[in-house]
């Protein structure tokens, strides 16, 4: 199969496949982040996150429609502004639905999937009422258009950089946040002990919340980036549900670092095996790969060790 | 209670009841169309009887329902399919007697696994065994390895995913993502006009009913306790000399096979199959089925799917926005405050009622121990 290439087409191809890889990382490690949160830290399931994130990206979208129209002098400054208020959007809509469903289902897990998927079907109805069913996209500002010519023949476009740039900014503040404030250090006894960290005064409810609420916040910037690469729709968050669990679950729930190995690895797979085969085997080969690795070693590739 | 009895005085009379209603009531009132309809919903309650089994009473809750429903499914139409492609109804093609989505796809000759769907006899053997050795090796990896709850729902929900892309991308051997349509005979036997439809709905009736009584006894067994007993307190089970893996596979097996016939059922009565029934969305949906009926009933998953399936044929036709709310919705309320579904309601509103009606007699031992439990569904850890 790499007969008729030269030996710097195939690396060529290997960077700018790579670099295509690097895009679908950014977005899987972006909607894992917030999933890893959410199922890592308080074991639920949250179906509905696909949907978290296109509300993010239909936040992006309404952001950018009103910049144009209104200030159209400010419209190369929208982005960060419109990830501002997918964060808070999505967050706030988190926060409401931990309160009105999830608290009541945390002893039922399977319950839980159940319930989000609910969620997640009504979330898509709203937007195709809201929205309308086609698929919109946002004008990018000027300065993302455009690619850098790295050689001859290896070109990376601006607004893959720019989503890549974003991811690593954001990984980094949830990792912060997570493992340095004392915030994190209470959702992380939370998790660990719910009982003693009540006991040692901890709201755990609260808690809870704002742990729920970050994570889909997080979905919401995931939105934020994905509309930088692709068109949103209402059904698209559905598309990537499914492989942004086997990410997290590959990584192993409750590891950070986990989470971005295996988002790492699943997408470059993917994205390799796609230049050489149609994209649905690449697909099938990448996740029969990732569940045959997982039904050998079910606790992921980044297991937290303790005791059950 | 006795250990070995297959059901107790109210469920005889509950299976009679759906009997009289499946058989004589539905046919005498519905048309030929209507009938077909409810044959097209009933092979949904095969796949949520199985649930029943698996979900309810063995507390492993499987996403990926929709594969094996669609293996059966598959399995079932690559026999029809190539009787329908016989050397003399497919001369215009550029190789006769190979299926058609073949022939455009440009492949001549029929594919080595595609042979043995040339016998009726192994298609049946095929529609039980593929579907139960794959759940088989899919169960058997993942219990074996203690791997349960949401792990397993999430990994059975990628294999949905993973063959429906399967099934799409490789249009030449499986038709695609329009599938395998313009079924036509059955051994000879137009499987099309209305007597045949018929004739089909009332086979496919005895299947269920068939599955039920498995269903039945299985609950009524020491297998069946020891289902929920292992659902409830897993550990004690396995401290006390059990096998689970076993029992798990056991159960997710029965359910897989219960899923494939449905499957064949629907590629009978519907006329054909495709991708569209094995993805994620329909997988998840089938479990509804099963929480609407109550996931401890065995006759509630059938009423369950009957009544989701005509809520969503009315509504979405008459309402098609507002289908998905209401679905969401369901989801949302069964959990939230139905956990035992219909069945629930019906025990512990209706039920009572009419004992009282007719307490005249001496009352009852509580039916059915299992049914008092509310159980959540996922063993506790």
């Amino acid at each position: 199969m790499f007969g008729d290439y030269s030996l710097g087409d195939l690396g060529s191809i290997f960077v700018m496949q790579g670099f295509a890889g690097l895009i679908l990382f950014s977005v899987y490690v972006l909607m894992a982040l917030g999933l890893a949160i959410i199922f890592g830290q308080m074991g639920v399931i949250n179906m509905a996150h696909g949907e978290f994130m296109i509300l993010g990206a239909y936040v992006t979208w309404m952001t950018s429609n009103l910049f144009q129209t209104y200030l159209p002098g400010l419209f190369a400054g929208y982005f960060f502004l419109a990830m501002i208020l997918a964060f808070l959007a999505s967050g706030a809509l988190g926060m409401l639905v931990e309160w009105g469903l999830i608290r009541h289902l945390y002893k039922r897990p399977l319950d839980t999937l159940l319930a989000t998927w609910g969620l997640s079907l009504i979330l898509q109805q709203a937007y195709r009422s809201i929205f309308g069913a086609r698929e919109v996209g946002v004008e990018l500002p000027p300065w993302m258009l455009g690619s850098l010519k790295v050689t001859d023949s290896i070109e990376v476009p601006i607004n893959g950089v720019f989503v890549m740039c974003l991811t690593v900014l954001i990984t980094i503040v949830v990792a912060y946040v997570m493992y340095k404030s004392r915030w994190g250090r209470q959702v992380r006894a939370v998790v660990q002990n719910r009982i003693m960290a009540g006991a040692v005064g901890i709201n755990t409810e609260k808690v809870d919340r704002y742990t729920f609420g970050l994570g889909c916040g997080i979905a919401g910037i995931a939105g934020s980036a994905f509309t930088m690469i692709g068109s949103t729709g209402p059904t698209s968050g559905q598309l990537y549900i499914v492989d942004t669990f086997l990410v997290v679950v590959f990584g192993g729930a409750a590891s950070l670092l986990g989470t971005i190995a295996s988002a790492f690895s699943i997408s470059q797979t993917q994205s390799t095996l796609e230049f050489f085969m149609s994209g649905s085997m690449a697909k099938v080969l990448t996740l029969l790969a990732v569940v045959g690795i997982l039904m050998l070693r079910p606790q992921g590739l980044f297991a937290l060790k303790v005791r059950k | 209670m006795t250990n070995a009895r297959f059901a107790t005085r109210s469920e005889l009379i509950g299976i009679l009841v759906l009997a009289v209603f499946l058989v004589v009531i539905l046919p005498l009132c519905l048309d030929v169309f209507r009938l077909n309809l409810v044959a097209k919903y009933l092979t949904y309650a095969f796949v949520a009887l199985g649930l029943v089994i698996c979900w309810g009473y063995g507390g492993i809750l499987s996403l990926g329902q929709g594969v094996f429903f669609g293996l059966g499914g598959y399995c079932m139409a690559m026999f029809l399919k190539l009787e329908a492609s016989s050397v003399e109804n497919t001369k215009i093609q550029s190789t006769p007697g190979i299926p058609d989505f073949m022939d455009w796809n440009q492949i001549t000759a029929l594919p080595m696994f595609w042979k043995p769907f040339h016998s009726l006899t192994l298609t049946i053997i095929a529609v039980i065994l593929v579907p139960g050795i794959f759940a088989l090796i899919i169960g058997a990896a993942m219990f074996k390895r203690r791997v349960g709850g949401t792990y397993f729902a999430i990994i059975t929900q990628a294999v949905a995913a993973i063959l429906t892309i399967l099934i799409v991308g490789q249009q030449g051997y499986t038709g695609g993502i329009n599938g395998m349509t313009d079924l036509r005979t059955l051994k000879g036997w137009d499987i099309r006009p209305d007597h045949a439809k018929i004739v089909l709905y009332f086979f496919e009736v005895a299947c269920l009913f068939g599955c039920i009584f498995i269903a039945q006894f299985i609950r009524h067994s020491k297998l069946g306790r020891i289902l929920v007993a292992m659902r409830d307190k897993e550990d004690r089970v396995r401290f006390s000399g059990y096998s689970v893996a076993n029992f798990k596979i056991f159960a997710f097996c029965v359910a897989a096979v219960f899923a494939a016939i449905g499957g064949a059922m629907f590629a009978l009565n519907v006329g054909f199959m495709s991708p569209s029934f094995v993805g994620i969305v329909p997988s998840i949906e089938m479990v509804i089925y099963t929480a609407v009926g109550g996931r401890l009933s065995i006759l509630g998953a059938v009423y369950g799917t009957l009544l989701v399936n005509f809520a969503k044929t009315s509504l979405s036709e008459s309402f098609p926005e507002l289908w998905l709310f209401g679905l969401g919705g369901l989801f949302i309320a069964v959990v939230l405050a139905f956990p035992n579904g219909l069945a629930g309601i019906w025990q512990d509103h209706v039920q009572p009622r009419i004992d009282r009606l007719l307490s005249s007699r001496k009352p009852k031992p509580a039916a059915g121990w299992t049914d008092n439990s509310v159980a959540d569904g996922a063993p506790a850890e």
